[in-house]
């Protein structure tokens, strides 16, 4: 007689991990930026650089220890994030470096060698990624932490606002400085408020998309159950209004959108989205007049340089976008070669919010696009996450999230290549700034855990008391 | 789920392609557009970025690249002896452009140049750094010495040709500039640039090539050799028929003299002694038409004459009457030159007739000596037969000989020349322009013609100048220098 255990069909045969694939990967996430660091000190100075052994054995620590900690913590995690994230890091600390050797720079009173911060910012980022696989065993724990969630992210939101805490750094009020450090805390909330939306629509998702009055062809749903959204609407607003950050109050609205369409699956939502943003834009354009500017420079810098008074906000934002735009004329197809363009003629911000403008000065139309995909494969391993994942929670912090880093690398590049005005925020990975970075790889460690929940082969079966031989009794 | 998720990533998909488009149409389709836009300093950076070639005088270098701690451009141009060489490489500055040779031959220079591909590409797999090409002149590097060291603090120019090859010897303006004073961009380079277009001297004016002068009596040699071209007069030393006083035609005014003895004086008396009325009267015989149509073979009227600078245009007006031809058949009235101009005149004499075209760049090199471009010589016209050159000559040769230009002769060489002391000015109110043209003459022809001009003497006595007096011991210094370096 056979002995049967089990009677489903899910056996407990291991999937492969892949974490061996993604050891590989990350070799060449290492090796590709050394290559690269070599490549800028020869063109610039004709020698090796000396800090290349450092900042080798620096990037293949960080790359090394993540890998080991994903191999016990997250084994089935998807392969690819991590080495991709390494590699944009990486390179992002070579073009960074690059510009800090630019004397024009240096010659700036505003301007000071941002390479080392960066490596220090990115182990800190690595650390925090750590910490998220080691504290967050499974992400539905962050359920229960919904509405802090969303008290934490207008707390964080509204924190530049406060007197003496917040700085004004060139016009946008988005920095804090505590200490020596200054932080962006809208990049932190772009995570903490992700949480809230995942938590509020997985409760409210049956209510939003079933007990709602049709309006003229849309479903419109109750005003409860509008209240939280139209509020964090008018925060968004707020925040840009008295801030002047174009940039997260659009990431925010963009991602509220796309996580309340995945959520009630009601295309009115994208229709309603829509003419709320065009609405917003409209009344944000009448009373920023930086704004305008940006508007004006984004229809044709040149034109407006020439006509814009001299030294006015409209003639910098005009100077800035037709020296961006000169910068990805000149690299052409091929580039200029790393070290050998003029993109620090950009100036203020070259090393931050233009920094996409020296990859395409010097790694050409060949590496812009490079660069691209390089996002486009981490935004599509994030959407394969959100599909993969088992639980309504997951599937919607994993969109949300990877929604806002597409939104983020859509509005930077869009906005640094003319496609759409220019708002201001950092590259991810690749901009100069450690509350990106940091955030960045938060945001990655978190992908990491929900793509390893999903991927984890099914835990095996309870017995089944009903699947067990019978025991018969003889007398 | 699901099927949301798969049409946002429908979505980001076409985020990025947005971008990838917008990219292709940024980097490949406006590329070009994009990186010569006029306001894009690449170019300028670029075209500052390596050492350029040089302007080559006597197998040396006159102009040099000097490294400079400026952000923007790394390398600025040099020049030995600026001021002296000035008006033969013009100047190249960062900040206010370039002209002369230094613009004209920049893709040489700078080694952007089409036929310096090669080398550029070769360059960028050695690793060596791109280098510019040289410009070799036909210059004199001695001769040049001489008429700019002869002109010192006066205010003129000197021009000196190769009548056999019209390869330009020299070429001197004085006052003159240092191109070097505002090669860079800085503060002391803009203040140089300002001082210098301020200053009513005009020292950045080219006088040998780009001001016109009234030629004076040195003009008398192209009335000269019309005269014989058109059979005006056959024997040049018989009398003509010229009255004292002669009358200009069309009014009451009578020619004036400086000399004695000029009713009826022959043509070669009349150059000796340099007589208005003879000249005048032999204008007003040969008529306009055949005035201008000598004038023109010599160069008059040629806006196009590139050496390869453009020289301005001289004068001798097609459309004047009787009286206006008769005065400006002694380089008054409306007649004008430049002082290349009566170079080219007294070296298609010299040359026996024939006038080569002037020309001052022998050949263009690159980086690595290989002669990129040869300038031949070129004949331009001929102005006056050979027996007529000759007779010319013999005349101008009298002039130095025991006429008004003994202060040109040398030692045991031929020379011939012709002074001038051109009034200008409202009724001659200012002071003179002292003219000296002459040649050379060896036994294997003519090396050397030369004009001189000098515009204000200050410090010399109004009656005191003179074409012989001022102009032609500098002319003779040239001569010199040239046949020095012949022996």
């Amino acid at each position: 007689m056979s002995v049967v255990t089990n009677t489903t069909t899910i056996g407990a045969i291991e999937l492969p991990s892949r974490r061996n694939t993604e050891l590989l990967l990350l070799a060449f996430a290492v090796a590709i930026p050394v290559f690269a660091y070599a490549n800028v000190g020869l063109a610039l100075t004709g020698e090796l650089p000396a800090g290349m052994l450092g900042y080798g054995i620096g990037l293949a620590l960080l790359a090394g220890v993540a890998h080991l900690v994903v191999r016990k913590f997250a084994k089935y995690a998807d392969p690819l994030l991590l080495p991709l994230a390494t590699l944009l890091n990486g390179l992002g600390l070579v073009l960074i470096w690059r510009l800090d050797q630019s004397p024009r720079l240096n010659a700036l009173s505003t301007f000071a060698p941002q390479a080392t911060n960066q490596l220090m910012y990115s182990a800190l980022g690595v650390a925090l990624l750590v910490g998220v696989l080691l504290l967050l065993k499974d992400h539905r724990v962050l359920q229960r932490y919904t509405y802090i969630s969303m008290a934490a992210a207008l707390v964080l939101l509204l924190l530049p606002l406060v007197p003496g805490l917040g700085t004004d750094v060139f016009g946008a009020k988005i920095w804090i400085r505590v200490g020596g450090f200054s932080i962006q805390p809208g990049e932190f909330a772009k995570i903490v408020i992700a949480v809230f939306f995942s938590g509020y629509l997985m409760v409210k998702r049956d209510a939003l998309a079933l007990a709602s009055r049709r309006f003229m062809g849309l479903y419109l749903p109750r005003g409860r159950d509008l209240g939280p959204i139209v509020t964090i609407w008018a925060v968004s607003l707020l925040v840009l209004v008295f801030e002047n950050d174009l940039g997260t109050s659009l990431l925010f609205f963009g991602m509220f959108v796309i996580m309340l369409y995945v959520a009630t699956e009601r295309t009115s939502w994208i229709v309603m989205g829509l003419l709320m943003s065009a609405g917003g834009a409209v009344v944000v354009s009448q009373f920023a007049s930086h704004v305008q500017a940006r508007v004006a420079a984004w229809l044709d810098p040149f034109e407006c340089l020439a006509t814009a008074p001299e030294g006015s906000r409209t003639a910098q934002a005009c100077d800035q976008m037709s020296q961006v735009l000169m910068s990805f004329g000149s690299g052409g197809t091929l580039g200029t070669g790393l070290g050998q363009g003029d993109s620090d003629l950009i100036m203020f911000a070259a090393n931050s919010d233009f920094i996409f403008a020296t990859v395409g000065e010097e790694l050409g139309l060949a590496g812009v696009m490079a660069f691209l995909l390089l996002y486009g494969l981490i935004i599509e391993r994030g959407v394969r996450t959100a599909l993969a994942a088992r639980d309504p929670f997951g599937k919607l912090f994993a969109i949300g999230l990877t929604g806002a880093f597409a939104l983020q690398v859509f509005v930077v590049a869009g906005g640094v290549m003319g496609l759409i005005p220019l708002t201001g925020m950092t590259m991810p990975f690749l901009a100069a700034g450690g509350s990106s970075v940091i955030a960045n790889w938060a945001l990655i460690g978190i992908l990491i855990r929900i793509s390893d929940t999903a991927r984890r082969p099914a835990p095996a079966p309870a017995p089944n008391p009903d699947a067990e031989m019978t025991q018969v009794v003889r007398p | 789920m699901n099927k949301p998720l798969r049409r946002i990533a429908i979505f980001c998909g076409l985020l990025v392609l947005a971008l990838l488009i917008r990219d292709n149409w940024l980097q490949y389709v406006r590329a070009e557009e994009l990186s010569s836009h006029k306001s894009n300093k690449r170019v300028q950076i670029e075209r500052y970025a390596s050492e350029s070639g040089n302007i080559i005088v006597d197998g040396k270098p006159i102009t040099g690249s000097k490294l400079t701690d400026d952000t923007y451009f790394k390398y600025k141009r040099t020049y030995t002896d600026g001021p002296m060489w000035a008006p033969v490489t013009g100047y190249a500055s960062q900040a206010f452009g370039s002209s002369q040779i230094e613009n004209l031959e920049d893709e040489i220079l700078s080694g952007n140049d089409d036929r310096l591909f090669f080398d550029r590409t070769m360059a960028m797999f050695t690793g060596d750094k791109k280098k510019g090409g040289n410009v070799v002149t036909t210059l004199n590097g001695k001769a040049q010495r001489a008429a700019f060291e002869g002109l010192g603090d006066k205010k003129g120019a000197v021009a000196a040709i190769d009548p056999r090859t019209g390869k330009i010897l020299a070429l001197a303006s004085t006052p003159s500039y240092d191109p070097s004073s505002f090669a860079g961009r800085q503060d002391a380079d803009g203040k140089a640039w300002q001082t210098l277009n301020a200053d009513k001297d005009k020292p950045m004016l080219n006088r040998a090539l780009r001001e016109t002068y009234p030629p004076g009596s040195t003009f008398k040699a192209v009335t000269a050799a019309a005269a014989l071209e058109h059979g005006v007069v056959k024997d040049i030393d018989a009398p003509t028929d010229t009255p004292e006083p002669y009358i200009i035609p069309l009014s009451s005014t009578p020619m004036k003299n400086q000399h004695s003895g000029c009713e009826k004086a022959s043509l070669s008396e009349a150059l000796r002694v340099s007589c208005n009325s003879v000249f005048a009267n032999l204008g007003d015989k040969v008529g306009r038409d055949n005035m201008v149509e000598t004038a023109e073979k010599f160069g008059f009227n040629d806006p196009k004459i590139y050496t390869p600078v453009r020289a301005s245009a001289s004068v001798y007006n097609k459309e004047m009457d009787r009286g206006g031809n008769a005065q400006s058949a002694i380089g008054q009235f409306d007649t004008r030159a430049t002082p290349l101009q009566m170079a080219m005149v007294t070296a298609a004499i010299a040359n026996d007739g024939k006038l080569m075209k002037p020309y001052m760049i022998d050949q263009l090199e690159a980086p690595n000596l290989d002669v990129l471009e040869r300038t031949e010589p070129e004949e331009m016209s001929q102005p006056l037969s050979e027996e007529n050159a000759q007779l010319v000559q013999k005349m101008m040769e009298n002039v130095v000989e025991k006429g008004t230009g003994t202060n040109a002769r040398i030692d045991g060489v031929t020379v011939g020349g012709k002074t001038g002391t051109a009034q200008h000015g409202e009724n001659n109110s200012e002071r003179p322009y002292a003219w000296f043209i002459s040649y050379a003459r060896t036994d294997q022809g003519s090396p050397v013609a030369v004009a001189v001009v000098v515009e204000d003497s200050s410090g010399t006595a109004r009656d005191d100048i003179s074409g012989g007096g001022l102009a032609a011991p500098i002319a003779k210094k040239v001569m010199e220098a040239v046949l020095d370096g012949k022996q």
